[in-house]
């Protein structure tokens, strides 16, 4: 068999289903119990270190100005 | 020390730039060099004066200074690049604005890469690369890495824009789609795209925040696809180093489908997940609410990434290109329907208990305009890719119509937007200048997308069926030249259309630069965190 049907015949079986494999993993990975947490943190933390970096010296206020 | 070396290779580069130029075979390559030339003799001059000058950095401040370079050079760049387009609308409706004084400089064939590539590259390309710098660092809270790497970036992309220009009109372009740039600016983007992606990652490798907000993951994803898409289309062996011109290392069908598999992911990773980044930063941060489901961003992510990159094809339906491949490209190109959307709904929910903002906020109005047309484009695209319809749509203005919904609508608002929300954050200032103007903007903006989206319907589907008419005899009744005299009461539409958009470009160009000149700037911000004695 070429090259071409060869890659062809693997990549419409195998690599096909492990590819929607990964793919429905991480759909389940992003709704796995006990996530919600996280996720509603990682939301919110747009709303933290608007004027400067963190860390370094003083602590630094955790929220922006405007929500202060 | 290293001042010294920089002067050397700056003063190594102009030297021979001016010997290519002289050397040039042709006359974009001779132009192009010469601006090399005058970029680093600029450049030499700048280091030889700041030379020994005290360097400070604040490691506690973001370095914004770029992200407001940025703004300017979005700005800038946007209304050069929407009055080119109304140029060129007008061209078409007028072909005698095709001036005999300025052929083969300023036709329509010589500025119609300009005005891709201007809106494209120059207006969406700072408005990324401003966008990245400002939301890598905010939800990093980390100052960018690499000290002056990111001005690198910023000028490496304004030379990047000014060569291109320059050599499109002159009549250098690797005939590549939404690609036109000859071989040596290949490089330099190159160059400069590796940059780019050492400052965002070496920033998020810095970071303060433990979990990576989604919108670094669009844009992350935006930088290292487009790295990918850029070098694979641009195989090319230059003819001499002396020429603009270059010899694909691909050719015929082969070549095609890499076009388009880099065209469509240029429109699915520049256009659109780099986009989503910005929506998914400045859509919350304006509405001051979390993103409706953080889940379904992941998920919007994963669907994206997974689908987009097989959806090209559907560029070369009924071509030499073989059935399995058009049909491939079709199918996930209706796939993408539903990650599209569910972005979309995740976007526009956002507001939900949010939604009086609308009536009082012209910026979430446009953010929320702009994910309106990010859906419609989606369902739109979707839809032609399928062969039947691609048989009557595919090489008419509908097509134009399409990106153009999905390039002023989606990307246009969502820039505007994020232009309105970072200048008085940038300046310090305490709000904009006018909000009237903002909704004047709005409107213009919104009637002018209109216009030209209904405009390209109309001709679009009346070219396709002028085509496709035959007789009782099975001869055909149109003659081409019949669908372009049709066409031109749509053009002229379309032509208004541009200038309304235009106009309310140069409105906010206005608003922003009176943010900045006419409105007190606040207090400065607490930099060195000092704690009010209370």
């Amino acid at each position: 068999m070429e090259t071409y049907s060869l890659l062809r015949e693997f990549a419409d079986s195998w690599m096909l289903l492990l590819l929607v494999l990964i793919f429905l993993g991480t759909v389940f990975w992003a709704w796995r119990p006990g996530s919600r947490k996280l996720h509603d943190e990682a939301a919110k933390s747009i709303f933290r270190n608007e004027l400067k970096p963190a860390g370094g010296g003083a602590p630094a206020p955790a929220r922006s100005e405007r929500e202060a | 020390m290293w001042d010294y070396l920089k002067l050397i290779v700056l003063g190594s580069i102009a030297v021979l730039a001016a010997i290519a130029s002289n050397y040039g075979h042709d006359l974009a390559y001779q132009v192009n060099a010469i601006v090399v030339m005058l970029a680093a003799g600029l450049t030499f001059i700048w280091t030889l004066r700041t030379m020994g000058e005290p360097k400070r950095i604040n490691r506690n401040e973001y370095m914004d200074g770029v992200v407001r370079a940025g703004v300017i050079a979005t700005t800038f760049w946007g209304v050069v690049g929407f009055l080119v387009g109304v140029v060129i609308a007008f061209q078409l409706a007028y072909p005698a604005l095709n001036f005999e004084w300025s052929q083969g400089i300023l036709n329509f064939g010589r500025l119609r890469p300009l005005h891709t590539s201007a809106v494209i590259f120059a207006f969406g390309g700072n408005a990324l690369i401003m966008s990245s710098f400002y939301i890598v660092q905010r939800t990093s809270a980390a100052r960018l890495w690499g000290g002056n790497l990111a001005w690198f970036v910023f000028w490496g992309w304004q030379l990047m824009i000014v060569l291109a220009a320059t050599s499109y009109v002159l009549g250098g372009t690797s005939g590549k789609e939404y690609a036109e740039t000859v071989w040596y600016i290949d490089l330099w983007i190159t160059v400069v795209w590796l940059a780019f992606l050492a400052v965002f990652m070496g920033t998020l490798i810095n970071r303060k925040e433990p979990h990576i907000y989604v919108a670094n993951w669009f844009l992350l994803s935006m930088i290292v696809t487009i790295a990918m898409l850029h070098l694979g289309n641009n195989l090319a062996i230059p003819v001499s180093i002396f020429s603009s011109q270059a010899v694909q290392v691909t050719a015929g069908v082969q070549d095609a489908m890499i076009q388009w598999w880099y065209g469509h992911n240029a429109v699915g990773f520049f256009l659109t997940a780099g986009f989503l980044g910005m929506m998914y930063y400045f859509v919350p941060k304006q509405a001051e609410r979390p993103v409706f489901s953080y889940k379904l961003s992941i998920i919007h992510f994963w669907a994206l990434i997974f689908l987009y990159i097989w959806a090209g094809p559907h560029h070369l339906h009924y071509t030499a290109l073989p059935d399995w491949a058009s049909t491939l490209g079709m199918t996930f190109s209706v796939m993408l329907w539903m990650p599209s959307w569910g972005g979309m709904i995740n976007g526009l929910m956002t507001l939900s208990g949010a939604w009086d903002k609308l009536r009082t906020d012209p910026i979430i109005r446009m953010m929320v305009v702009s994910v309106g047309f990010y859906g419609m484009s989606t369902f739109e695209g979707p839809m032609m890719s399928i062969k039947a319809v691609n048989s009557l749509s595919h090489y008419t203005d509908w097509t134009i119509g399409h990106v153009h919904s999905g390039a002023l609508g989606w990307n246009g608002m969502i820039t505007f937007g994020a232009l309105y929300f970072l200048t008085p954050r940038l300046w310090n200032r305490d709000g904009l200048y006018s909000l009237k103007l903002v909704s004047w903007h709005f409107w213009l903006a919104t009637i002018g997308i209109v216009l030209y989206a209904s405009a390209m319907w109309v001709t679009g589907i009346m070219e396709g069926l002028m085509w496709r008419e035959v007789d009782a005899n099975g001869f055909l009744v149109n003659a081409f030249a019949d669908t372009v005299s049709a066409k031109f009461p749509m053009y002229v539409v379309r032509g208004l259309g541009g200038v309304m958009f235009l106009t309310g470009a140069i409105i906010m160009a206005y608003n922003l630069y009176m943010t900045v000149r006419a409105q007190p700037a606040k207090a400065a911000a607490n930099a060195n965190n000092f704690v009010p004695a209370e």
